[in-house]
């Protein structure tokens, strides 16, 4: 018996933290990676609809992306209240959106520039008569994929509101 | 040289905080961005817009005027019933059974005063100026939806699962070419029994 009786120190001993940096540095490296800096910020209201029939944009770098909406608050004053494009990060005519295309295609590479998706963030109050013009552009550079970007959702929730 | 002086080593503790710290920063300034959304191809800008005549009874207009009515063929509908209208539509399959354009696979009623087949049934949309983006893109949705709905009735009866499932481990890459190459063959027959033809005429 005295053979496995231990000397008991009647105290709990304390968890140790070492490993609490490899934790916190998994976690680290986990944001760093999926993490997507933004290149440009949106001067629009963005509020995108929703929709279930969707399909996922696989490659970031096939995608040239258009924000339509209403310029937020701090842009109201100069630009009104109407809809309106943004290309990059400044506001653009209809007319503008096929060099914009046209300019984006040019700085990807060779290989991939058939194969560009356009992306259209727009907001759900926006009217169809802007996205009209925009496809109508867009048709003109023969830029055809596209994709209306929505979040996952039901779209009878658009109409409610 | 007397006694080696032991190398003092650096006090880690404080290595956690610098790690939460920059563990912080990337979790506030983390947007996890919205990259899916409906797929559509436009038209050829050169399309001859006359170039084709289709019978009436092979298309489905629908209007959405500015406060977000639905109009299909003129009447006043709820979105809610689109879908449902839409396939009975696609999948009406009114032709002749000795007419080349017969399809045999539909379930439809066979109407003859609606569509012939799948591949001749063209449904439109057309909106105004005023339209709201977000009934579009809830049409647009419904519409797509309807399709989707068919392809996968025909992807459960021939292969015994959903269309969306094959072409979603389509887009997987950890999926082998040879599983590929018989899925792509078998989604294309999908796509070919009920081709997606949404057109927006006046664009």
């Amino acid at each position: 018996m005295s053979k496995f009786a231990k000397k008991k120190s009647g105290e709990v001993p304390a968890v140790s933290t070492a490993s609490l940096p490899d934790i916190v540095f998994m976690l680290l490296f986990f944001f760093m990676t999926v993490t997507v800096m933004k290149d440009s910020s949106v001067m629009v209201e963005n509020v995108l609809p929703n929709a279930s029939e969707i399909k996922k944009l696989e490659k970031k770098d096939r995608v040239i992306t258009i924000y339509v909406g209403a310029p937020t608050q701090e842009y109201q004053k100069v630009f009104g209240t109407e809809s309106k494009i943004q290309l990059n990060d400044k506001f653009a005519n209809a007319s503008e959106v096929g060099d914009y295309i046209l300019m984006e295609r040019a700085k990807k590479p060779q290989e991939l520039q058939n194969v560009l998706t356009t992306s259209l963030k727009v907001d759900k109050n926006a009217n169809m008569g802007l996205i009209a013009d925009i496809k109508l552009e867009l048709r003109k550079v023969n830029a055809l994929k596209v994709n209306y970007t929505t979040y996952e959702g039901d779209a009878f929730r658009n109409i409610q509101n | 040289m007397g006694k080696r002086t032991q190398i003092p080593t650096v006090n880690a503790g404080s290595m956690a905080d610098i790690a939460f710290l920059l563990l912080i920063f990337f979790l506030v300034t983390t947007t996890i961005e919205t990259d899916a959304g409906i797929d559509r191809k436009l038209p050829r800008e050169n399309t001859d817009p006359i170039a084709i005549e289709y019978k009436r009874k092979n298309l489905f207009p629908v209007w959405v005027d500015g406060e977000g009515r639905l109009l299909v063929k003129n009447e006043r509908i709820d979105l809610k019933e689109l879908r449902s209208m839409a396939i009975s539509f696609i999948d009406n399959g009114g032709a002749d059974p000795n007419h080349p354009d017969y399809c045999d696979y539909c379930m439809g009623l066979r109407d003859q005063t609606s569509s012939d087949s799948p591949s001749k049934a063209i449904i439109t949309i057309n909106t105004q100026r005023e339209t709201e983006y977000g009934v579009y893109i809830a049409v647009q949705n419904e519409l797509v939806g309807a399709y989707t709905e068919l392809r996968n009735r025909e992807a459960n009866r021939l292969y015994h699962r959903n269309y969306t499932d094959m072409e979603e481990q389509y887009q997987n890459g950890q999926t082998s070419l040879l599983v590929k190459a018989e899925l792509k063959k078998n989604i294309r027959y999908l796509r070919d029994l009920y081709p997606l033809n949404i057109v927006e005429p006046q664009q």
